[in-house]
């Protein structure tokens, strides 16, 4: 193996990078109590009473191996008065807003969990109050900071309506699904929700997550979370390979999907090998029109983080290429154990302009912000 | 270069870290088994600050299912990605990839069951003058 020294960089102030849009930013509650304010009586009752029933086999604890020590976040990210990192507007600042002159950030908050909820019209509710509690709670506080419209996919109705609230409000800019579903995406019966999303000009956001019930690897329940942690990318390639093969961009072809923390090496490979097979198989979906690949770069946008660190960092520059730098979004995931830093993620020279697409420019055009 | 009292003999426990700024470089000194190393307070992978990370030992193993804890309290583990740093030479250090990355390892250098990790966190010289503990910077 490589032992090749790598020198500690010098901190530097980078323009291109200072100013950039974080596609990635975890919001927490200080307590699970601070959603109740926003749910109605019989939802808070039933929170209390029922509590939360995902389609995992365990209450209150994830069904698949995690997670590093810290429970998961940043050990410098607990705030001192003992709330949850990303609870602290304050902090969340000091560490990412204010440090790197964040222009936005994008939130995909991991509570209320109203996308696994197996009883989905509470699973609706609570997608509806984690709304307020972020529109609220954070973008009134802090504009810089977007707000994801959680839904659930499982009850259709509520998630358009959802969809629907929340358009023309300018605090929501995407529409946050989580891929590990009961069905691949793509599937017809979630048709009505994507079309929801590109008549309103939402982008979807499909961040790693999501208790379907199903394993979260193909070959079964992983042992370690080192080996959870890698099936991430899975979880993406099986939707977009969904996405691609029922049709969804040929019927939507403005719907615009970003994948969120399942890095974005792999994509090249997929698509040749879907490219590959669709010269063979193309019979059996006369539908697509164009090459998967050909859909894939039209309508699929990557985010960095978990970045893939290869032996020769200038390997990541040519995937980059590979993908397209206008598709490449950065995100740091904070407050995560695993989150990436803007200055030191790539270990490998993006060359100036490439810098400012995948820092900033991207992200603006893809959520429609306005710097 | 120029010398910096930085603690008092006594005042970092063992296994305790204490972070210092003299001249304007914030460091981490660290009270090993008795011993006082100290590190620039940032991780050469991507920057965190080190004084977060848990001190600890070192986890070997020669094959599944068999492991044995080492090297207690001289090993720290960045607060961010774990990435695991001997405190006393800053050399970071991980798990071999392969077999045969091992392998040549331990011919090379006998007893050696770990492979150098890429990165390495700049030291600094700690030095006891009577009850003071002293950086060089």
């Amino acid at each position: 193996m490589s032992t090749t020294v790598q020198e500690p960089k010098v901190l530097t102030t980078d323009d291109a990078i200072l100013g950039f849009v974080d596609c990635d930013v975890h919001p927490y509650t200080k307590s699970p109590a601070d959603l109740d304010a926003f749910l109605p009586e019989r939802w808070r009752k039933l929170r209390q009473s029922i509590g939360n029933r995902s389609r995992s086999a365990f209450v209150g604890a994830p069904n698949y191996p995690r997670m590093s020590p810290g429970v998961g976040m940043r050990m410098d990210s607990w705030p001192a008065d003992g709330g949850h990192p990303g609870s602290d507007l304050a902090m969340m600042r000091e560490q990412l807003l204010d440090a790197f002159n964040v222009s936005f950030g994008m939130m995909m908050p991991l509570l209320g969990r109203g996308g696994d909820e197996r009883n989905v019209e509470f699973g609706a509710a609570l997608c509806t109050a984690a709304n307020d509690w972020e529109a609220q709670v954070w973008c009134d506080q802090e504009p810089r900071l977007k707000a994801a419209i959680q839904i659930t996919t499982e009850y259709t109705e509520a998630a358009i309506k959802e969809i629907e609230k929340r358009a023309g409000d300018r605090r929501f800019t995407h529409v946050m699904i989580p891929p590990r579903g009961l069905e691949p995406l793509g599937r017809r019966r979630y048709w009505p929700i994507l079309e929801a999303c590109a008549a309103n000009g939402f982008p979807i956001a499909l961040h790693l997550g999501g208790t379907s019930g199903h394993p979260s690897t193909g070959g079964g329940w992983p042992s370690f979370y080192h080996e959870e942690h890698p099936s991430y990318p899975q979880s993406k390639e099986a939707l977009v390979t969904s996405l691609v093969t029922e049709g969804v961009f040929e019927h939507l072809p403005n719907l615009r999907v970003a994948l969120v923390e399942g890095g974005f090496a792999w994509l090249p490979s997929l698509s040749w090998r879907l490219d590959k097979h669709y010269r063979r198989l193309r019979d059996e979906v006369p539908h697509l029109k164009m090459l998967p690949s050909e859909y894939i770069r039209r309508n699929i946008w990557v985010t960095t983080q978990p970045i893939e660190e290869p032996e020769h960092p200038e390997d990541l520059i040519t995937t980059c290429e590979w993908i397209g730098w206008d598709r490449i979004m950065f995100s740091t995931d904070y407050p995560h154990w695993d989150q990436d830093d803007p200055r030191y993620a790539f270990k490998s020279k993006v060359p100036e302009k490439e810098k400012r697409m995948l820092y900033r420019e991207n992200a603006l055009s893809f959520y429609n912000l306005t710097a | 270069m120029a010398r910096h009292v930085v603690a008092t003999v006594g005042e970092i426990p063992v296994g305790g870290k204490k972070v210092v700024n003299p001249a304007g470089r914030e460091i981490c000194v660290f009270n090993v088994n008795g011993e006082h190393y100290a590190l620039i307070n940032r991780c050469p992978h991507e920057g965190a600050a080190l004084s977060y990370g848990h001190v600890l030992g070192c986890f070997e193993s020669k094959r599944p299912g068999e492991y044995q804890l080492t090297r207690q309290g001289e090993m720290l583990r960045c607060p961010w990605h774990g990435w695991e740093f001997d405190i006393k030479t800053g050399q970071s250090w991980c798990h071999p990839e392969s077999v045969k990355a091992r392998s040549y390892k331990v011919e090379v250098v006998p007893g050696e069951v770990l492979a150098k990790g890429p990165f390495v966190a700049e030291t600094v010289q700690v030095k006891i003058d009577g009850e003071y503990v002293v950086v060089e910077v």
